[in-house]
Parts: C-alpha cells; structure tokens; sequence
C-alpha cells in the first residue's frame, strides 16, 4: 500500500472522529462508509462476523439491474425510431445487430433515461441524508435499490419535476415516517409509481405515453403510436409482436419492464447469490399462472362472448402474462422486497401466490390499469404482516400443545402421588 | 441404543488454528482470579476478606439468594485482592497461589447410599453446584427446583472449541460418577449426546440416556438438542452442565477434593502452535498462551469460543466455565471499497461476489471486524438457514428487543439462551447484537415472571 493512500484513510479517519457527535456526522460517515468499511470491531457476542453487509446485499440486486438499465438505453431509442418509421409508412424488422444495438438509440435512450435516474438518487438520497442529519441516524442504505428501481417502472417521458415530486412523496411517507430502511409497511419505488399513477394519471397510462415523442407528437401530423400489447389487448386491438419480441423486450412498455429475458437472469443471479427469495418468486410466477389458466378456461368454456371488452385479454395465453407489462419485473426486483414482504419461509409462499393472483386478475378485469402488478404488491404489502401472523400463529400453537399435554402428564403423576400418599397413610 | 439426531439447518465455520492434540503443563499462574461476571444474575456475600489464607476448594463467597451455595477458590493461597466496580460491586477475587497446594478434603460421598438431598448437599459445600446452569434464564441451578431432566452435550461442533473426546479420555470413572450422582436430582432422564461416529468417552457410561447427534453447528450446543429430544414448556426446567465441568464434579465426588484442574484448548489464527494445556479454572491466560508463541501484536483474547465467548486480555483469567481460550487478530482497520469488491478470505452464506461457497473445506483466518456497520433488520429468511431449534428466530429478537413478555413466552423465549443465537448472530447482515438482546428479554422475563 502507498503512503499516499494510508495518508487517505488516516486523513479520513480523523476527520471521522473530529466529527463525531457532531449534527453532519451521519451524512460524513455516508460517504466514507463508500470508500472504507468502517474499522469497526466486535464488542458483544459473537467475536467473528459473515463478509456481507447492507450494502453488498443492495449493491448485488443494482448489480442484477444493470443489464435491464442497458438494455432500457437501446430499446428507447429503438421503440422511438421505429414509431416514427411506422408513422411513416415503413415498418422496421427487427435486427439485432442492423437495427436495435446502435449507437443512434443507445444516445437517444441514454440521454433520455439517464436524467430519471439522477432525479431519482438525488432527490431521494438528498432526502436520506437530510433525515439521517435531522435523526442523527445511520444514512441506510435502502434507496440504493428505490433509487435504481423508480426510473426503469416509469413512462420514459415523464416529467423530471414530476418525478421529483413523487419521489419526495415515496421517501417521506413511504419510507421516513415509518422510521426509515427496514421499517417500512409499503414498498417504496412502488409508493413513488402509485402516486405518479394516481397524481399524473394521462402521463402515466394510456397509448401514447410509452414511445418516447409520442406525447409530444400527439395531435401533429407526425404522430406516432406510444402502445403496449396490454393496451392494444384492452381494446381488443391487434398487436404485431411475435413472442421473441415479448420474451427478448422488443415491445414498448416502462423503461426497464420489457425485457422479460434479461429479467429472468437477473432474477436467477439474484436466486443464485441467495440475496432474493426464490420462495416469492416461484410462487409469483404459479400464481400468475393460475390466475391465466382460469380466465383461458372461462374463453374455453365459451362463458364469454368475442364480443366483450374483456375478451382479448382473458384468451390471451396464460404463459404470455408473464412476457408482457411488468409483470415479471415486479416478481423478481419488487415483491421480493424482504422488508414490505412476508418474512416467514411459509408466509412467502402464499404472499407470492397472491401477488401473481392478483396482478393478472387486475390487468383483465380493469383495463385502465394494464400494470396490475404494482397494485397488487402493494395490496400484499398491507397483507404479509397479516400472513406472517398466521403463520407465526401456527407454530404458537404448535407450543401451546406441547405445554397443555405436559401438563396433563405432569396432573397425572402428581395425581398418583397423591394417591401414594394417601395409600401410606 | 443410542437415539439418532440429524440436524440439517446450521453452519461450520472452518477458522485456521484448530488446537493440535498435544496436552503440555502449563507454567503454574502466580495469581488465580474468580471473574463474578462468569456468573450472570448472581449477588456474591463474601465469606473471606482481603489477606485471608485459603485452601484449595475452601469457599470465597456464597450466593446471597442462597446460602448454603458457595464458590471455591481453585487454589490454594492469600485472597491479595477484592476488585469492585459501581456501587462497591464485587468484580472478582484475586488469589496469590502458594508454591505448594494445599487442597480441603471434604468426605467422599457413598453414591449407592446417598440420596437426592445428600448429593444436592454434598455438590453445593464442596463448590461444585455452580456448574450447573439452568434453563429457561441461562442461571445457575436452583437448588430447590426438580428439573424435568439434565442434558450433556458432548459433542462439540462450535468453531476452534476443544475437542472433549481427546480432553476428556480416561475420565470415564469421573464422568459416571458425576452422571450417576446428577441422575438423582432429577425424576426425568440425564440425556447424554454424542457426536456420531466419534470416539466418545460417554459411549459405555451406564445410567444415562444417550443420543447419537450428527450436522453441522449448531448441533452440539446443548440447546439445539434439548429442542430436538424434549423441548422446553413454560414452567419447566431443565439443567445443563458442561462436560468438562462433569470431570470435576466427579472428582469432588470420588475423592472428596474439589480440584480445579481443567485441560484448555489453545487455538485460533493468532497462535503460533495452538495446541492443549493442563491448567485451572482462573488461571492467568498469558502463562500458556506465550508458550504457543503468538502471531502478531494486535489480536484478541477471547474466553471460550470466537462465538460465544468472552473478549479478555492475555494478562485475563481463565473463566469458571471455558475449556477453550481462542486468539484472534483484530480487524481494526478500514477496506477500501470493502462492500463491493469480491471477497475471497472470508467466510459468508450468501453469493454476493462472496465466493466462501466455492471451497466448503478451506479454512479461514478471520477478524474481529464487523465487515460493515450496525443496521435495521431488512433481509429475511437467513436466520432460519442456519437456525435448527422449531423456533421463529427474527420474530422473536423483535419481541425481546421492544419487550412484549407476551409474544417472548409464546415464540418460545423459555427454550434458549442466548448461545443458540450466536450462529444468528455470526451470519447477521445487519449487525444486530443478537445475543445480547436476548439476554436482555430474558432478565426482563425473569424479573417480570420469574
């Protein structure tokens, strides 16, 4: 190691300790926790501790978001220029090399998305850091995620100032009020998206939002189309998407939903490196599932007319849920949130189920909110606590028992004492 | 025929400095102290003062709950030396060792004829009760309760631990004893459990209830086997006592000398030779642990297990209740960049760019640091990984920590103590002081219920 840099650490270190007790200590410590793991040592209990801390678990599902983030870049652009071909009469073919990994749509998206992530980090980590000022606590290190999350479940035009505005919402009274990181009822990136939804609802849903332009263009003789499948499928509109686009996230859609590919591996990497549950998220994709399965039925049955305005989306097959909005997206990076989800190994499952349940039920049966999956976390939010009760219940009982039947023994020999003793006598 | 237990949940953790099976005497220790601190919720009334003469096994204090229950002093010797802290709290006794030890002879006890009330006598004057812990509360054993049975955990599996199938060959005639003496103070059984496979002294005792455990830690703390052979209900009690505390009780009982002579593990990355020593209970840590040679300057001293344990210094004493003394390095010091980058020396369960997953065998030298800062609990579901006991571990640390007797009887408070939340506590992401809040929820249930 290089003089220079133990001057560094030294130099840091004291200005650690001038610092303390001091109101900007928190905010200090935020930062230089970044570059040194604190010299903290043990002082009670267990002397040795694991490798893994807060932060390499959050840094680890930013890591499994990378790919969709780049990916968003390029889709963006592409999902522009090929509106605007549309428009004019030529419809693109997809090629990979030819037409999608350009450096044309990856600028545009770049240039595009990267403004949302900044507002994001800045407003909400501005907000962290000023409640770990004013409360004298830690800056924790939950809004890494949020942060990474909120610009890839948004329209890619959605205002700047409106997307501060949510995010300043989500953090404040999703997140700080509750006490901050790890206590929390609701998901916080998906609090940011249901204020958005329900404050701005025309930039939020709709057919022209999703395209970036289309807002814009709207009403011009340029315009272009901005809509999903789930929209199209609600109007029972055709849409011109083959399965590999839905699967590889050719479509339109938020920033960083489309991808069902790139999803699914970030998901396996988070299974892998045992960060998220594997238990909500098997059972998220069963529960979709079944949820699909039914509505198949209902159309196989012929319960339904062609005619109705649910028609389209309940013969959509069941499997393709999963390909299309964001769904998937939410499965993997949302309600596996461990804090606003279930805790227990049992609770997870039926949490996970419900999620799957719900979301594809919300996006038939109401069209006007084609993202069902956000609501439907939500909603389980306010229920894991619930579940996990009845699941911890389970094994209260199980106690219970255990103690009631001891007693009984325990009367029973006290009873044939008795009985001894007064044989003796 | 010995009953089978498997436990699957759990972790090993493989540190480098496992103690080499070669016993040396240890240097004699010029002054032997009694640390109080070794005996949680005690209140000590001493018996002797400062200059007082002692002999080895004559009593130094007595339990002011209790009378008739006193502490012994290991050696022989002059009480140089009453430490106390706040409020004129005795800390612990100094004792200046006399070149020749001088033992009190107390009548051996006639096991065949002796009772339960003689045996409960005979362990309380000679200094030898305190062995006995109880549970639910992790205290001494009262007395005056019946527990509903008494377990031995002799299979150790807590990392570096000294291994009691090789400190404890040949004491067969002891640990029946002391087993057979203890089967009278309980009406239930004295369940034995031994590692499986293992070469344990215990496999031919008579009188006792013996059970085969095998998986990885923590299968040989004694509270995973109690919740797995017959489980805690409130209002019950159940004593346990250490293996090599068994030794001496047996002792006492055969020959009437209460002998505080004990062989010591000395391990942990810091040693330079970590092997076994034959030592007594307060003995000065610093006259064997040199002989091994020492590693570097900044390391910690650590009475008992890197997990359980209790931070010392090597001019510290041997505790009343540890066979095993483990050296550490401190890891006093910053990473750069160590939340992110890829670790290969440390041990973790997840996969997070940790790669401890990908040799299960290789040993580790780790510090005392943290490896990250103090934090609300967030993830979910790694407790319960390595947690065996039919226990909700994260659900009742909650209730403990805001204090709800309520929730803390009913998920189960009665059944641990807080060395069956080490391993918890060891693969925490959040830091959390596992441990320590739950001792602090069961002195509160302790003072609330009793």
């Amino acid at each position: 190691m290089s003089d220079k840099r133990l001057t560094f650490k030294k130099r840091l270190h004291i200005i650690k300790h001038g610092l303390r007790g001091k109101k900007l200590a928190p905010a200090f410590s935020a930062l230089h926790t970044f570059l040194f793991t604190p010299d903290e040592t043990t002082h009670s209990g267990a002397h040795v501790r694991v490798a893994d801390d807060l932060k390499r678990t959050m840094n680890t599902v930013i890591l499994a978001l990378i790919p969709v983030l780049i990916f968003s870049f390029f889709n963006t652009g592409y999902q522009h220029f090929a509106a605007l071909d549309a428009a004019a009469g030529t419809p693109r073919q997809l090629d990979l090399m030819g037409n999608f990994l350009t450096w044309e749509n990856f600028w545009l998206g770049f240039t595009q998305v990267l403004p949302l992530v900044i507002v994001s980090y800045a407003i909400g980590l501005g907000i962290e850091f000023l409640f770990a000022v004013i409360k004298g606590h830690e800056v924790e290190e939950g809004y890494l995620v949020t942060g990474m999350l909120v610009p890839l479940i948004i329209p890619v035009d959605t205002p700047l100032w409106m997307l501060a505005v949510a995010v300043a919402f989500g953090v404040v009274i999703g997140k700080e009020v509750f006490g901050g990181t790890g206590m929390n009822i609701l998901n916080p990136a998906l609090t940011i998206r249901a204020f958005l939804f329900f404050a701005y609802p025309t930039w939020m849903s709709g057919d022209k939002v999703w395209v970036h332009d289309a807002v814009r263009l709207a009403g011009t003789p340029d315009a272009i189309s901005g809509e999903t499948i789930l929209g199209a499928l609600a109007q029972n509109a055709p849409y011109h998407y083959s399965i590999s686009d839905m699967f590889f996230g050719f479509i339109p859609g938020s920033v960083g939903e489309t991808s069902t590919f790139l999803i699914l591996l970030g998901g396996l990497f988070l299974v892998f490196s045992r960060i998220a549950s594997w238990r909500i998220m098997l059972s998220s994709v069963i529960g979709a599932l079944v949820m699909g399965l039914v509505f198949n039925g209902i159309v196989d049955q012929g319960w339904i007319a062609e005619g109705s305005r649910f028609y389209s989306l309940m013969s959509f097959p069941f499997w393709e849920h999963l390909l299309v909005g964001g769904l998937a997206f939410g499965i993997v990076y949302m309600a596996t949130d461990p804090v606003t989800g279930s805790q227990t190994n049992r609770g997870k499952w039926i949490y996970g189920f419900l999620i799957g349940f719900i979301s594809v039920m919300i996006r038939v049966f109401n069209p006007a909110y084609p993202e069902g999956v956000f609501l439907a976390i939500l909603l389980m939010n306010v229920f894991a606590p619930t579940i996990d009760h009845y699941v911890v219940r389970g094994n209260i009982k199980k106690r219970l028992k255990r103690l009631t039947s001891a007693t009984i023994l325990a009367g029973e020999a006290g009873g044939k004492a008795e009985q001894l003793k007064a044989e003796t006598v | 025929m010995p009953t089978e237990i498997r436990i699957k949940k759990g972790l090993n953790i493989n540190l480098i400095g496992a103690a080499e099976p070669t016993t040396s005497k240890a240097v004699p220790s010029n002054v032997y102290s009694l640390n109080l601190l070794d005996f949680h919720g005690l209140t000590p009334k001493l018996i002797v003062r400062e200059g007082a003469e002692v002999k080895a096994g004559e009593a130094l204090f007595y339990n002011k709950d209790y009378r008739p229950m006193v502490f012994a002093s290991p050696v022989s010797g002059e009480v140089v030396e009453i430490q106390r802290g706040p409020r004129r709290r005795i800390l612990s006794l100094r004792i200046l060792a006399d070149k020749e030890q001088k033992p009190l002879a107390h009548q051996p006890l006639d096991l065949k004829k002796a009772d339960a009330a003689a045996v409960r006598e005979f362990l309380l004057k000679t200094g030898c009760w305190p062995f006995l812990k109880q549970r639910p509360y992790d205290l001494i054993a009262d007395p005056d309760s019946r527990p509903k049975a008494i377990f031995v955990s002799a299979c150790i599996t807590a990392p570096l631990a000294a291994d009691i199938n090789y400190t404890l060959k040949g004491k067969e005639k002891e640990l029946q004893a002391a087993l057979s003496a203890l089967a009278k103070l309980t009406p239930g059984k004295v369940h034995v459990s031994i590692g499986a496979g293992a070469d344990s002294p215990f496999a031919g005792l008579q009188g006792i209830e013996l059970h085969r455990i095998s998986g990885p830690h923590p299968a040989g703390l004694v509270g995973t086997q109690i919740n797995h052979i017959d489980p805690i209900n409130k209002g019950e009690r159940v004593w346990t006592v250490s293996p090599q505390d068994l030794v001496i009780i047996g002792e006492a009982l055969l020959t009437g000398i209460y002998n505080a002579e004990r062989v010591v593990a000395l391990a942990g990355g810091s040693i330079k030779n970590p092997k076994y020593y034959t030592t007594r209970i307060g003995a000065e840590i610093s006259t064997f642990l040199y002989a091994s040679g020492v590693n570097e300057k900044n390391f910690r001293v650590i009475n008992g297990d890197v997990l359980t344990g209790r931070k010392t210094r090597p001019d510290g004493y041997l505790g009343f209740y540890n066979n095993t003394v483990t050296a550490i390095p401190e890891g006093d010091d910053y990473e750069f960049f160590g939340w992110t980058k890829p670790v290969f020396n440390k041990i973790s369960t997840t996969r997070a760019l940790t790669f401890s997953w990908l040799h299960p065998n290789k040993k580790y030298n780790l510090n005392t640091n943290t490896n990250g800062e103090h934090r609300a609990f967030v993830v979910t579901g790694q407790y319960e990984q390595v947690f065996p006991l039919d226990i909700y571990p994260l659900q009742l640390l909650k209730a403990c920590m805001v204090g709800d007797l309520d929730e803390m009887e009913q998920l189960g408070l009665y059944e641990v103590i807080p060395e069956d939340f080490s391993l918890t506590e060891f693969v925490c992401i959040s830091k959390q002081p596992h441990q320590e809040i739950i001792r602090k929820g069961l002195d509160l249930l302790h003072s609330e219920i009793g």
